[in-house]
């Protein structure tokens, strides 16, 4: 006996639901497609809020709880939006030895924020990687999405100022 | 596809090849790109263009040349290798392709860094195209699968595995061919392959280069391990972390399938294998085989008490062969030279070549392949060139949060699998940092802990309260505020941890600490009884910043 | 194979036992009332070995394994209590009491709760590793239970029942590591869960006084198991 089941209509009419749709029907609408379809909602939304968690949840039959589990149990997953730039530190040994610890101090020191949280502006979110591969060019920072290397505070704070001078 | 097909198109390569007068090799593996190499590239790219050089010269994009930190690298088909290339010296560089090469970009090439290397693993990195398949073809690439197809049995495949001596990359060492021939004897109807690309030691990027320099190396050795074990579908769990190795697969993959490399009745026999992508998502643990399979069903990566191991009852309870990247790469050649060759690199119980990340506080850092049994002096300071600015070597750092730190005193000790664990550290997937004097130990110590306490699954309590005690307790080390109870503590968590905990993460999470306690006790005795943090790092990281 | 084969013999602390060969070290041991600590373990529901509490010495194996997911084999040698294993029990338990704020005083469980009677058992007369004392939430939202997070050790009894013997899933664990907490649904009060069936068998197998029904004193605040090897037992025979 099998239960009648029709597939939840997506929370908004935003038309990037189809590529979450299509990430689904690529995995045979299976439990097993969570995680890649996860993928596809951050790479697509920028987070996974309550709403897009309990859409592929009951599109792919798994429980709410199992996938709220998942979701949070990555830390490449994130629930909250990012902020307009961010700035991801590496904090692989060989960062850490060459002076990774004092690019996030100084982080630290200038938008008053934590690894993983946004500045109350919302422009900068401040994330640390555990080991960005770049090991050779310690310290990496990753300023969106474009990978720096050999990175002093200084350059950091350069950046952090051509960030915040752009959008006054 | 057949052999002679394959064949052809390896001769047709050749041939286009072999029209070029000149070739010039730009890095675009990722250390590079983070350099600007792709600009380097587009200049080479136009430069050729407005000479209307097309059809003398060829730029090609390349993988991993090894040395990452004179990025970005460029290499010629006369041999000159170029550091710290930017756009505006294409011209140059062009210039003088029939003359001298340009001195002042020159990196040198007969020094140790490459004339001590021994390249199995890498030996196409740096030289194809990782974006064309034919490349990889017209440097013998799927012969082996070619052969093993048509003259090999699956147990002559593991046997010739087996033969090799070659052993997990990944870590642990298990021998590659028992357990090819464990999956090849269980029962089941489906049978699974998994590549583990979930690289996670901080400090290492050995198969992020390997996946972004020579993608269809690891295929084809997957490929050839399907087969040997009767396995027609297979999973690469790799890192989301990695989007160009992500891009580069997904670019292997779909032209392996369009050569009819991968799909179904390949060569024309019976075996099929079809290969998909799954994204790690930042899960130290998801490197522990069970923990790797409950991801790739789309779960928490918790591991689970083994027996019954992956080989008997893995991805979707079936039987489930998991090899790391390097592991795989190792494969074709060792079809192609025969397993008696492998066997006789390395040393007695480790076997052929390994793959280290060399980071830190060392000149040369980059990607290196060594034969096994070299010595760590070797690889430091021959190879590495040593430490930079006249400072002291301290110690080097093997293995990652699951390794340990090892002073001057192993720096003649053979680098394999037994000597690296009886000195208190593993071989690891291949990260290998260099310290100085201005690493503080208790500081190094304090940051594996830190990793393993946040990497922790939460399953098993040891590893998910033991790793937050052990690190509060290395805090107050290194703020100077501890006691010698404390370190007593500390010990004690260390035993309990390795003894009691639930996988390989929290069992060796005290390997950092242990080691450190056994060759650098006196700086632990510094931080407790004097208060004094002799590298001069603890607690100055705050006023540095400000 | 004969059927003789499918019976192991093995010794438990000197003496001899024969099992069959699909149980576990831990089974075997009850059946012949040996005591093996436990706390994730409960029996109708599936094994995780989590806890680490039943680990035994196995004569010719350099690791302790855990009694509850060790299968037993011909002429294996157990040992069940040693000073080793002890010591090691204890520091686990004690690890627990770190965790999060267990002030048996003031808890709904005092005296019927698995924790501090293994603790009694064990003799742990105090806590050498300092506490935590983390900010832990109870949730009264729900119309009859009560979950208390300063209680919990993440044993995941009520996730496995709820999945396993009731079918809502209403449970799991979010997060990782020491930051890992039990969830109804998408991390929502218990009250507003849209899957909780309200069968309080959740209740009925924490170790703990993690999870409660309302209104009961302390000395009624027994927890009732019966049900669970009950409904195994049927739903096999109804397979």
């Amino acid at each position: 006996m099998t239960t009648d089941f029709s597939k939840p209509t997506p929370p908004s009419a935003d038309k990037r639901w189809r590529l979450v749709d299509a990430t689904m029907r690529r995995l045979g609408n299976h439990s097993r497609g969570l995680i890649e379809t996860l993928h596809t909602v951050q790479e697509t939304f920028g987070y996974l809020d309550e709403e897009a968690l309990r859409y592929v949840a009951i599109s792919l039959r798994v429980p709410l709880s199992r996938a709220y589990g998942v979701a949070t149990f990555y830390h490449f997953f994130t629930l909250k939006p990012a902020g307009e730039h961010t700035c991801v530190v590496c904090m692989g040994t060989a960062c850490y030895i060459k002076g990774a610890p004092q690019l996030l101090s100084a982080l630290q020191h200038d938008l008053e924020i934590k690894p993983g949280e946004t500045t109350a502006d919302g422009k900068v979110s401040v994330l640390t990687a555990r080991c960005l591969g770049s090991c050779g060019l310690a310290p990496a920072v990753v300023y969106d999405h474009d990978v720096a290397g050999k990175v002093s505070p200084t350059d950091l704070r350069e950046r952090l100022k051509k960030w915040t001078r752009n959008d006054s | 596809m057949t052999p002679e097909e394959l064949e052809q198109i390896a001769e047709e390569e050749r041939g286009t090849q072999a029209q070029f007068l000149h070739r010039v090799n730009v890095c675009l593996a990722a250390g590079c790109i983070s350099c600007q190499s792709q600009s380097v590239k587009d200049a080479f790219d136009k430069e050729i263009a407005n000479r209307g050089w097309q059809r003398k010269c060829q730029s090609k994009g390349v993988g991993c040349m090894g040395l990452c930190a004179e990025g970005p690298l460029v290499s010629t088909a006369q041999g000159a290798l170029y550091q710290h290339v930017t756009a505006a010296d294409a011209g140059e560089i062009l210039d003088a392709l029939d003359s001298e090469p340009v001195s002042r970009l020159v990196c040198r090439t007969d020094v140790p860094f490459f004339q001590r290397q021994k390249k199995i693993v890498l030996e196409n990195s740096g030289l194809v195209d990782p974006e064309r398949i034919e490349e990889y073809v017209g440097s013998s690439g799927y012969g082996a699968l070619m052969r093993v197809l048509t003259e090999m049995t699956p147990p002559e495949v593991v046997q010739e595995v087996v033969k090799s001596g070659l052993r997990g990359r990944g870590g642990a060492g298990y021998p590659t061919g028992l357990k090819w021939s464990t999956v090849a004897k269980a029962a089941g109807q489906h049978k699974y392959i998994i590549c583990n690309a979930d690289e996670g030691d901080p400090g290492a990027f050995m198969d992020r280069s390997v996946l972004e320099s020579d993608p269809h190396r690891v295929l084809e050795g997957m490929l050839i391990a399907a087969f040997a074990v009767g396995a027609s579908e297979g999973y690469i769990y790799v890192r989301a972390e990695y989007p160009l190795a992500i891009k580069r697969l997904r670019t292997a993959i779909r032209q392996a399938e369009r050569l009819g490399l991968l799909g179904s009745s390949i060569c024309g026999t019976r075996f099929s294998f079809h290969v998909d992508l799954r994204l790690g998502a930042g899960a130290f643990v998801c490197g522990e085989e069970t923990a790797l399979i409950a991801s790739v069903e789309g779960k928490r990566g918790t591991p689970r008490p083994r027996p019954p191991y992956p080989a008997q009852q893995g991805l979707f309870g079936e039987p489930t062969l998991i090899n790391n990247v390097e592991t795989y790469a190792n494969i074709a050649p060792i079809i192609r030279h025969g397993g008696e060759w492998y066997s006789q690199i390395g040393t007695e119980k480790s076997k052929g070549t390994k793959v280290f990340a060399l980071a830190g506080r060392v000149l040369n850092t980059g990607l290196v392949e060594v034969p096994m049994g070299i010595s760590l002096r070797d690889i430091v300071f021959e190879i590495g060139g040593g430490i930079p600015e006249g400072r002291c070597f301290k110690a080097v750092q093997t293995g990652g949060p699951s390794g340990g730190c090892l002073p001057a005193e192993f720096l003649d000790m053979p680098v394999d699998y037994e000597s690296l664990a009886k000195a208190g550290s593993i071989m690891g997937s291949g990260g290998m940092i260099v310290m100085d004097e201005t690493s503080c130990m208790v500081d190094v110590a304090k940051y594996f802990m830190d990793f393993c306490m946040t990497e922790s699954c939460g399953k098993c309590v040891p590893c998910r309260v033991g790793t937050y005690q052990m690190n509060e307790l290395l805090a107050r080390i290194t703020e100077r505020t501890a006691t010698p109870p404390d370190l007593a503590m500390l010990e004690e968590l260390c035993d309990l941890l390795r003894n009691t905990s639930l996988c390989g993460l929290g069992q060796s999470a005290p390997n950092p600490v242990m080691s450190t306690l056994r060759y650098f006790a006196d700086e632990y005795k510094a931080h407790v009884e004097e208060k004094r943090c002799p590298a001069g790092v603890c607690g100055n990281q705050a006023e540095e910043a400000s | 194979m004969s059927p003789v084969s499918n019976i192991k013999t093995l010794k438990i602390d000197g003496k001899d036992f024969s099992a069959r060969q699909d149980e576990t070290i831990l089974e075997v041991a009850r059946q012949n009332k040996i005591f093996i600590p436990t706390l994730c373990d409960l029996r109708g529901l599936s094994t995780v070995g989590a806890c680490r509490m039943c680990l035994v010495e196995i004569k010719g194996t350099a690791k302790l394994l855990p009694a509850c997911v060790t299968r037993v084999e011909e002429g294996m040698e157990v040992t069940t209590t040693s000073e080793r294993l002890d010591r090691y029990r204890k520091s686990i338990l004690e690890l627990l009491f770190t965790e999060r704020n267990h002030i048996c005083s003031v808890c709904v469980s005092n005296a019927h709760c698995e924790l501090q009677s293994l603790a009694q058992r064990l003799q742990i007369t105090h806590v050498h590793f300092p506490y935590r004392y983390p900010k832990a939430q109870v949730d009264g939202s729900h119309p009859r239970f009560v979950i208390d997070q300063n209680r919990c050790i993440l044993c995941t009894r009520c996730v496995r029942v709820c999945e396993e013997i009731e079918g809502a899933h209403t449970w799991d664990v979010m997060g990782r590591g020491i930051d890992a907490n039990v969830i109804t649904d998408l991390n929502q009060p218990w009250g507003s869960s849209e899957t909780c069936t309200g069968c309080g068998k959740c209740v009925h197998v924490c170790p703990t006084g993690a999870l409660f029904e309302k209104g009961r004193s302390v000395a009624e605040m027994l927890k009732r198991r019966n049900f669970l090897p009950y409904l195994t037992l049927m739903r096999e025979e109804r397979d």
